[in-house]
This record gives structure tokens, sequence and C-alpha cells, in this order.
């Protein structure tokens, strides 16, 4: 890539020229860092606060190009800040460390660092970073409005974009890292040159930034459609949305889909409840689905999925975590996936986690998303489960759901199909995502609780939201894994210890625990790539659907609500608070506070207004947790209209 | 034109350096920090070395405090307070300072109080090395200026 006079770019000297800003809460390392980087003609401000830079970035966005930031901070954590730059200005951020610990690096990545450099820097590689100033305006046309002056036909938003624009080259990075912590200057180079040409497929389209407006239209569109119905054609049409294709419409749905499954693992899985498989898999992967929105783009296999993911959760032990799982193999048992819910809720209601209320929505949205969820659990997982650490934990819990998810792949869905295993294999479907999504939730436990930054709007914290939650969810599902998942969780060796379900690997699939395993590592990747979606769907589908039901849930919720019909502007509104709102809620620990206060706020909105919409989605009593799940959604949504710089004042 | 006393002063500081660099005191960092150094910024490096000494010093002596807990460890500050003393170090170029931080810090992870204890011992014994050996260089530099009547940059 070479850096030609672009018309968006203000500087025609690029890089020279470009305004970085430092941050470091050590003198030293701050001095030779900004005397580097003068060294490389780099316009360069420095500050030894998070929270001073953090001020710097909001009163003007368009005042910086690239963000280097140090991991450890004591007024904030590196990490936090890095997501919330990465949200609210959509600025490529570089992390710097004395620590390369890969967990760290592998952490760094994931929540959207460009780049990872490790203590002592060295000035050939800042004299590299400007690349990723170019790669993320490049690959991001339609989002990048914060950085450059391009127009975006669709969508105003650009974190959206820009998250996912930066995932493609994060896996780049994300070897390169790995490279660079061996201090390997020359190949450091090398490889960041390499990186366009390695995954040119991920970076050379252009993505679809889904707006907070687009994805409104989105749900709306899904919501009036019905969840088991939504198929992206339909989908297309009634969003009558220019420039959008198919694919694009069928890749968002699929992330919506492991969303929703995710919130409804989520909620299942700190609930510890065994809920019926059956329906708590459709509402799961419904909520997961939604919540997972922003990653949704490579959806679009939702429709095959639904039967496989409900098929999967035929658990109904399981449900109780998983919600999620419920709805990955409960495709097509509704009464399953209500009865998850009803599990679910119980578990949820002992721990008292506001995911209890997600659970029973989950179970009901997982009635209804049986369809889509199947679908979306298997090209969701990835995506979702690396924006949703926590799913992973979701995932782990679900476990349950049948052998079918094993393999992880669509293909085992549709296997699944074929065998319905309504009561218990549903679980095992799931665990293949369950192992990823909690690895996603292992490795960032702490960038969740950092998250409580408001502006927080990416799926990313949400992500770590649910990371929050699926950790506790995967605590519990351990005792539950039907025995398929978990061995073949573990076996993937992915890092997280989340793969509780490898229990229930073991018994279910064996083909599963192999299944789980490829999923795992490609969690991996996934993690590092969560951004790009595409190729981790396949493999991770069940994991990261699992994750994204514990999140998802509660964002779908809202979602779906939305589209019962309270109107497309107002439940388009709703939903986009419930995802707006739960990002942000967990950024302020919203997830373990807020999720309680929410459960009971939310359930009071929801019933009221969702009460329509309610009952297109959850035709069973599992009103409730849809209930929280859109209260949430609606929350998330709240916020992020409100203002995407998130208002937090840091 | 250079006086023998200031070329004299000029190899004594060659001299200290490589010795400095062949002990693994200092690294190619430091040799980084010295071409940073210009008429723009002349004094680059002893401005970074005393912010170093002067950061390093708060840190050990946290480090030590912490350390004399006799009844609980925090392991975790620890490691947060080894952990940027090893990147400063490392920023600048003290290498062995910047290799028994590793130490200290694998020791930290593992909860070994002995081994931290070790390790600090260890630590400001390096510091108090470093420190020593970059003054006397420093001095060495701003001697041969005077004897050469200006100040020259400091160059390889």
């Amino acid at each position: 890539m070479t850096v030609e006079t672009r018309a968006d770019e203000p500087r025609g000297q690029f890089p020279v020229g470009m305004r970085v800003l430092a941050v470091d809460d050590d003198p030293t390392c701050l001095l030779v860092l900004e005397t580097l980087l003068r060294r490389c003609q780099y316009h360069v401000t420095t500050t030894n606060q998070a929270i001073t830079a953090l001020k710097m970035l909001r009163e003007n966005k368009n005042k910086f190009d690239l963000v280097i930031s140090d991991v450890h901070m004591p007024d904030m954590d590196g990490f936090k800040l890095l997501e919330l730059v990465g949200l609210e200005m959509d600025l490529p951020v570089i992390m710097l460390s004395a620590n390369g610990d890969t967990k760290l690096v592998m952490k760094g990545i994931s929540h959207g660092a460009c780049d990872y450099l490790l203590k002592p820097v060295r000035i050939e590689e800042l004299k590299n970073i400007w690349q990723h100033v170019i790669r993320r305006k490049k690959f991001d046309p339609k989002e990048k409005n914060s950085t450059c002056n391009q127009d975006k036909p669709q969508s105003g938003t650009t974190n959206n974009g820009l998250s996912s624009a930066g995932a493609g080259s994060t896996d780049l990075n994300a070897k390169l890292n790995k490279k660079r912590k061996d201090q390997d200057d020359e190949d450091d180079d090398e490889q960041e040159h390499g990186h366009d040409n390695d995954d040119p497929s991920t970076q050379k389209k252009p993505r679809v930034v889904w707006s907070v407006e687009l994805h409104r239209k989105f749900v709306a569109a899904v919501n009036q459609l019905g969840i088991d119905k939504a198929v992206p054609k339909k989908i297309l049409d009634l969003m009558n949305v220019e420039k959008l294709s198919r694919e694009n419409v069928a890749s968002h749905l699929q992330k919506y889909r492991l969303y929703l499954k995710r919130i409804s693992c989520v909620a299942n899985q700190q609930a510890n409840m065994v809920a019926a498989l059956g329906s708590a898999d459709a509402s799961y992967l419904r909520v997961g689905s939604l919540g997972g929105m922003k990653h949704l783009q490579p959806l679009g296999a939702s429709g095959q999925f639904q039967n496989n993911v409900y098929r999967s959760l035929p658990y109904s032990g399981m449900i109780g975590r998983l919600n999620t799982p419920a709805g990955l193999g409960v495709h097509g048992l509704p009464s399953s996936g209500i009865l998850q819910l009803g599990h679910a809720q119980n578990l949820n209601n002992s721990s008292g986690n506001s995911m209890n209320d997600p659970l029973k929505f989950r179970s009901s949205i997982a009635h209804v998303n049986q369809n889509q969820n199947g679908g979306s659990l298997q090209g969701m997982p990835v995506s979702v489960g690396l924006d949703h650490l926590q799913p992973n934990k979701a995932v782990s819990s679900v476990q349950g759901p049948t052998t079918g998810f094993d393999d992880k792949t669509m293909s085992l869905i549709s296997n699944k199909l074929s065998d319905p295993r309504a009561g218990v294999g549903s679980s095992c479907s799931r665990p293949p995502l369950m192992g990823i999504a909690s690895n996603g939730l292992l490795l960032e436990p702490n960038s969740q609780g950092s998250q409580g930054g408001r502006g927080y709007e990416n799926l990313t914290s949400v992500a770590s939201q649910h990371s929050e939650f699926s950790l506790p969810l995967m605590d519990n599902h351990n005792g539950r894994c039907n025995d398929n998942w978990p061995s073949a969780v573990q076996s993937s060796g992915m890092p997280t210890n989340s793969y509780p379900t490898r229990d229930c690997l073991h018994g279910g699939n064996p083909s599963g625990a192999s299944s789980i395993t490829s999923l795992s590592t490609q969690s991996h990747d996934s993690l590092a790539d969560m951004q790009s979606h595409g190729p981790i769907f396949t493999n991770n589908n069940t994991t990261p659907n699992l994750a994204y039901q514990g999140w998802d849930d509660h964002s779908l919720d809202s979602l779906i609500p939305v589209n019962g019909g309270l109107g497309a502007s107002g439940l388009h509104r709703n939903l986009d608070y419930s995802f707006g709102n739960p990002l942000e809620m967990k950024h302020e620990g919203f997830i373990k506070s807020a999720q309680d206060p929410s459960l009971k706020s939310n359930q009071g909105y929801i019933m009221d207004p969702h009460k329509a919409q309610r009952s297109r989605i959850s035709s069973n009593n599992l009103g409730s947790l849809e209930d929280l799940v859109s209260a949430m959604m609606k929350q998330e949504q709240d916020f992020i209209c409100d203002d995407f710089t998130g208002g937090t004042s840091m | 034109m250079l006086g023998l006393g200031a070329d004299r002063l000029w190899a004594d500081m060659n001299r200290l350096l490589a010795f400095l660099f062949h002990q693994g005191v200092l690294d190619e960092q430091f040799l980084q920090l010295q071409q940073l150094q210009d008429e723009s910024s002349p004094n680059f490096v002893s401005e970074v070395v005393n912010i170093y000494f002067h950061e390093s010093e708060k840190l050990l002596r946290n480090l030590r405090s912490l350390l004399m807990d006799r009844e609980l460890l925090d392991y975790k500050k620890m490691g947060i307070h080894v952990n940027q003393l090893m990147g400063s170090s490392s920023s600048i170029g003290a290498n062995r300072v910047r290799n028994v931080c590793v130490a200290f810090r694998a020791a930290t992870d593992q909860n070994n109080r002995a081994g931290c204890l070790r390790a600090l011992e260890m630590l400001e014994h390096e510091y108090c090395y470093l420190k020593n050996k970059l003054h006397e260089l420093f001095q060495i530099e701003q001697e041969r200026a005077l004897a050469a009547g200006v100040r020259y940059p400091l160059q390889n």
C-alpha cells in the first residue's frame, strides 16, 4: 500500500506530520517515545494521563491520526482507553508495554488495538506506524467519518465499521506482535508491510458500516418478518437501503443471531440454570444475534442454522447456563427453548445476576430465534465470541447443546437438523461456541471491567461485558456440561478455561470434540480477528453464538420487541438503546451492577412497550426474559443514541 | 581545536562506554538515545537519564517498603512497579537492570517472597552501579566539553 495523495488526507506529505497522541504514565518512556516520534517527523502530543488523553481526543475528533498508549496506567487501564478511543473516535490505537505476554497481546488485539509494541520501542517500528492510519481509512471507506472526510453512503457512524476493518489487520498484527515479542526488528518491519499482502481478502473489501441507524432498520425488518422467517433477501427489501447487498445483510443477520444467542447464553450461564434447552436456544440465539449486531455482518447463514442451533441444544440441563446453547441446539424446538428459558431463569435468579432476566428473555427469544439462531450460531460464533469475550463463558456454559455443535461448523448444525436432539443433544452443539466464547471471556476478564467507559459503543465493549457474564456462566456450566462439549472444547487447546463444556463434550460428540478443538483454535484467531468475522464463523459458530447469548439476549430483546410493531421509529429507538445501554452499562461495570438494576428496570420497561413485540417473539411465557433483554437493548440503544462520545466525562 | 585534555577525556569517555557495553550494563538502546541527541536537543541523554534516576529511585523505595511488610505481600502491586521499572530501564538501555527486573517479575508472579527479596537486592545493586557509571560518563563528557571550550554532543 502506498500513500498516494488521498483526497481525504489533509496533509499531503503523509506520513510526515501525522498527528500522534502518546500516552504513558512513565515519564522516562514518554520522553523517549516523544523524541523518537519527532525524529520520525510526526507531530506529537504527549500526556501522562489517560483521562487527559481522552479529553483531548474528545474535544476535537479530528485532531489526531493515531494514538499510542501504554497498557498499565494508574488512572485508567490501557485496554479501556483503547476501547473507548476505538468506539468514540475510531482512531487506530497502538498499545505499548514492557510486558509482552501473549495473553496481554491477545487482549490488546481483541480490544481492537492496531498493534502491540514492546518496550523498548525502536525507531524502526515507529517509522511504520503510519500504515495503521492508512489501513484503517482505506478499508473502511464507508465508515470513516471521524478521521477522514469521506462520505458514507449508508451509515454515519464509524465505530462499527472501523472495528471490523481493524479486525482484518489486527489479526496480522497479532501475528506480528507475537514476533515482536522476540524483539525482531527487521522481521517486524517486513511483516507489517506484509500485512496487506497476507490478508488481501479481508483488507481490500470495503466494509459496510452498520451504523445505529442501519442496524435499527435491520432489526425492524427482522422483527417485522419474524426472527424465524427473516431471510436476507426479505430483510434487504424491507430495509430498502441503497448500496446494501444481500450478502451484507446475510452476514449481519448471522451476527445478530449469534448475538441473540449469546445474550441468552450469558443469561443462562449466570443463572446457572438449566432451562429447557429447546426454548432457550431460540431466544438465546436471537438475543445473541442482536447483541452481536456489530459483528453480525457476516451473518447470513442464519436460516440454515436455526435448525441446527436448536437441535444442538437439546440439553435442558445446560440451559440454565447457556441459554444460548439452547438456542443453538434447539432450532425448531420452540417449546424446548421455552423450557430452557424456564430453567435458565431459575438459574439466573439464583445467581442473582441480571442475566437471569435475560435468560428468561432468552428462552422466549430462543423460541423465536430458533430458526435464526441456528444459522447465526454457526456464523456468528466467531465474531460474536470475539467481540464479546463474555460470550465465551456463555458458550461454555451452554455446553449442554448437543453434540451436534461440537462440530461447530454449520455442517454440524445441519446434521443436527436431521437429528432432532431436542432434549439432550442441543447442548452439545453449543460447546464449540462456548469454548470459544469462554476463551474470549477468559482472555479479557479485565477488559470487561474496565469497560465502564460510557462511550463504549462498540460491540467489543459489549463483548467485554458479555465476557463478564460469560465467565460466571461458564463456571456454572462446568458442572452441567453434557460431556460432549467440554472435552471437545478443551482439546482445542483454547487457552480459556472456559471450556467447561468439556465435560459435556465428552459424552455426546466425539466428533464434536475435534470440532471444538478446531473451533478453539479458530476462536483464537477469531478473537484476533473478531473484527473480520468472516472466516471464523464456520468453525466457531457454535462457540461464538454462545457467547452472544449472554449479551445479545438483552439487546436482542429490545430489538425484537421493536420489530414487533411498536413502530419502526419507536422500535428502532428501543433497539438501539438496548444495544447501547448494555454496552455502556457494561462499561461501567454495568454487567455486574447494572444488570440487576437494569433487569428490574428493563423488566418494567419491557413489559409495557415491548409487550406487543414480545408476543411476536416469545409466544411463550418467557416474556420476562424478553422484556429484560429488550430493556437492556433499549438501554443500550439509548446509550448509543445519546451520544456516541459516550458522554463519559472521563 | 581540541586540547590534549579534551582528547584524553574523549578517549576516557569512549573507553568507559565500551566497557559498559561489554559488561552488558548498557545496550544498543542507549546508543539510540545518543543518536537522538542533536543540536535541537543537546542534552537529551542526560535529561532522560536524570528522569529515569528520579523515577527509579521512587519505584525502588516503594518496592523496598512493600517487601518489608511482614504481614501480607502485595505481589500485584510489586509486579506493577517492577513492570514500570522494566519498561523505563529498557527504554534507556539499562540492560542489566532490566534483566533483574525480569527475574523480579517472575518472582512476583509466583508469589515467591524470598525470590522477590533476592531480586530486589540485586536490583538495588545493579541500579547503584549503573547510576555511578552514568554519572561518571556525564562527568567526563562535561569535562571534555569544558576542556574543549565548547559543548560537543555525545557522539559515538
